[in-house]
């Protein structure tokens, strides 16, 4: 199998690593991913590291709306909702 | 039925085992789940604290979502509430046919849109992603990898280091990705935003941005890329502080946001 697999160096996985977490390679391109991590220690560090971005990306906290749009909107529910009550 | 959707954010051809933990299950695919009926069934009802809650979690984004196609906050924010009106007056034609996520933000998208050919905004935000997309960005910097001449072109130089997971996940180190984030080109910035800190799945990102999926992916791989690259800097100390040649300065983006003015 690997004669048809054509190697994958270094510089080319880091491309692919949105990618490749995404499940958005075809499956030849996936398996050259696998088998260079597979085999390089620092690719391996390097997709870690990556992994880690998100995770830690993933506690920043979101904005809230801000209180006054909110109320606006609220009041807004209530004239809709009246309205719709009412006809 | 309601947890189902909590629990499972569509892992469709993802690699479960490769794929970083999921924090949080916001993440939807775009399908309707059986929460998104309650709520609705709730708001038909006159429920206000299921408009509220809807409110509350996606409020904050809409306005996000709409300042891309908008020329100003101010317009942002008037296509927002009309938005919300058009989604309260439409909400007993929702058929569950997509999410409620997906149909309001269409019903979002289709308002800013209208409002922003109006405006005039100078550069419409898939003109931008397209032009960000389209720069050459290497995800790291070119002088880490052996060169042409070497036996292994393309291998690792300098080659990154195992992180100390619990630093990484520290405040202090949340700041610095933050600050990383805010200096980001704004097509990146918003879409590493939606994907990362709010968890939507490539699909719903290229739905609300109207880009499609493959550019929405090389936005998110750069702007992760350079988040990765920031927080190299700050955890390792500076490049040559790491045994190695100063990086070349690419356009000013290296700059670390926190020790800026160490040496």
């Amino acid at each position: 199998m690997s004669l048809f697999v054509r190697e994958m160096a270094c510089q080319e996985l880091v491309e692919l690593v949105t990618a490749y977490f995404d499940g958005s390679l075809s499956r030849s391109e996936r398996r050259r991913f696998r088998a260079h991590i597979r085999g390089c220690p620092h690719c391996t560090a390097y997709v870690e590291q990556m992994r880690l971005v998100i995770e830690a990306t993933g506690r920043l906290t979101e904005e809230d709306i801000e209180p006054g749009a909110r109320e606006e909107l609220l009041e807004a529910f209530r004239g809709w909702s009246a309205g719709r009550s009412a006809g | 039925m309601t947890a189902l959707v909590i629990a499972a954010p569509a892992p469709t051809r993802q690699d479960a085992d490769c794929m970083p933990r999921l924090r949080r299950g916001k993440a939807g695919d775009g399908a309707p789940s059986g929460e998104d009926a309650a709520t609705v069934a709730r708001i038909r009802n006159g429920e206000e604290s299921a408009f509220a809650e809807l409110v509350d979690q996606y409020g904050a984004t809409m306005l996000r979502v709409a300042q891309m196609y908008v020329r100003d906050r101010a317009s942002a924010e008037e296509v927002v509430q009309e938005a919300w009106l058009a989604v309260l007056n439409g909400i007993d034609r929702f058929e569950e046919r997509s999410s409620l996520k997906t149909w309001l933000f269409r019903i979002l998208t289709n308002r800013a849109k209208t409002r922003g050919e109006r405006d005039a905004r100078s550069l419409p935000f898939s003109a931008l992603a397209g032009a960000e997309g389209e720069a050459d960005e290497p995800a790291v910097d070119p002088d880490r990898f052996l060169g042409p001449d070497s036996a292994t072109p393309g291998a690792w130089a300098a080659p990154p280091r195992a992180w100390p997971e619990d630093r990484v996940l520290a405040g202090e180190t949340l700041g610095v990705i933050e600050s990383a984030i805010e200096m980001l080109p704004e097509a990146q910035r918003k879409v590493i935003r939606l994907r990362d800190v709010e968890g939507w799945s490539p699909m719903e990102v290229a739905d609300a941005l109207e880009i499609t999926d493959g550019n929405q992916r090389v936005l998110l791989h750069r702007a992760r890329s350079k988040v990765r690259s920031a927080l190299e800097d700050y955890l390792e100390g500076a490049p040559q502080m790491r045994g190695r040649a100063p990086a070349r300065p690419v356009k000013g983006r290296r700059s670390n946001p926190i020790e800026g003015g160490a040496g």
